[in-house]
């Protein structure tokens, strides 16, 4: 219990840091919840679900899975592959754009 | 102690030299010609890139989900009021799953906290906290099971439902099916983990059943690992799927 720090070979951190972790985990998510509740609408509803999903993604991965303490190496190696995905929705984005256009020409007044 | 699990190298660490700061010790571990993740046993490093792959699954799903609703000229329902509760003659907006999400936050930080007991070698309380998140794991489960059944009363089925475009059901039902499948799973591994854990096989060496292997403590790091990330994978379905 001397050595609280972060090792090189085992993840110890001190209660204190889940602790507060995991109440800002639960303001977030409160967070989150009022703006559907309170019924925030437009550019500000996306962007706060966006700011509030990233904020909670980033601690669960920093401090419960313990990613701030791991090498650059494996951080890297896991962290980096994801944002591919980012690709992959500008591209259905771009698709369901023109399907969205071809049913509007070809089917229009609904399905 | 250390002796007896000298032949499990498996979850062994290596001592692994200090690694440069930034790009330096980066591009030492990549061109070093050996394992690259320094440090890092292969258990865990095996259940991050496991972790990865299934990144791309759910990503997959999200993605089919923002297509199928970006692409209906049919109005997609609200789920704000699809998944809204009675409550006392008021009706609260996704109160459910309001509540579904602060209990797979308390279960992540219980498993946080089984895994720092775990660590300490007080496997007591490490044991008796991933009991506690295996229970916190399937209250969320039957609070799905709930949702689920309600939403079949009303007409909701993978081709149709009662209020929109048809896509809503399927990737509704694929989504959270995929997800609570995953949280099941962790709930089963958690209580498998956690009998070893109170009976003290990571403190008597005893080789476990299938592998034959002498697990350490480092196991709940692991079955940890996967627990988050059903969290984690919960954050975005909350965030895309419910609140979008």
């Amino acid at each position: 219990m001397a050595d609280v720090t972060a090792h090189a070979d085992t993840q110890h951190h001190p209660v204190k840091l889940y602790l507060v972790v995991w109440g800002w985990l639960f303001v977030l998510s409160a967070g989150s919840y009022m703006v559907d509740y309170v019924g925030v609408q437009g550019w500000l509803r996306w962007s706060l679900i966006l700011v509030f999903m990233l904020l909670k993604a980033g601690l669960i991965v920093a401090f419960f899975m313990h990613m701030a303490w791991e090498r650059l190496t494996l951080i890297y190696a896991i962290l980096l592959p994801p944002l591919l995905i980012l690709v992959f929705v500008a591209i259905m984005v771009a698709e369901s754009n023109y399907t969205l256009l071809t049913r509007v020409m070809n089917f229009a007044g609904g399905t | 102690m250390v002796e007896h699990l000298a032949d499990d190298r498996i979850m062994q660490d290596n001592p692994a030299p200090r690694a440069a700061p930034g790009w330096r010790g980066f591009l030492a571990d990549w061109a070093s010609d050996q394992s690259s993740f320094k440090g890092v046993s292969w258990g865990k490093a095996m259940m991050w890139v496991f972790l990865l792959s299934d990144t791309f699954v759910f990503g997959c799903f999200l993605v089919a989900y923002m297509t199928a609703r970006m692409s209906t000229v049919v109005p997609w329902p609200n789920p704000s009021e699809v998944f809204a509760l009675e409550i006392a003659g008021t009706s609260m907006p996704l109160i459910l799953i309001a509540i579904m999400t602060f209990v797979l936050i308390s279960s992540s930080g219980t498993m946080a906290l089984a895994v720092h007991y775990g660590y300490l070698r007080d496997r007591r309380k490490a044991g008796l906290l991933m009991l506690l998140t295996a229970f916190l794991g399937a209250c969320f489960v039957g609070m799905q099971a709930f949702e689920w059944t309600k939403l079949i009363h009303e007409g909701v089925r993978p081709w149709e439902n009662p209020w929109g475009a048809a896509q809503f059901g399927s990737t509704f039902f694929m989504i959270t099916g995929f997800h609570g499948t995953h949280v099941t799973f962790g709930v089963i591994f958690l209580v498998i983990l956690a009998r070893k854990v109170l009976r003290g096989d990571f403190d008597s060496g005893r080789r476990g059943f299938f592998t034959s292997r002498r697990g350490q403590y480092e196991s709940v790091e692991i079955m940890g690992l996967y627990w988050h990330f059903v969290d984690l994978v919960w954050v975005f379905i909350f965030a895309f799927f419910y609140l979008w």
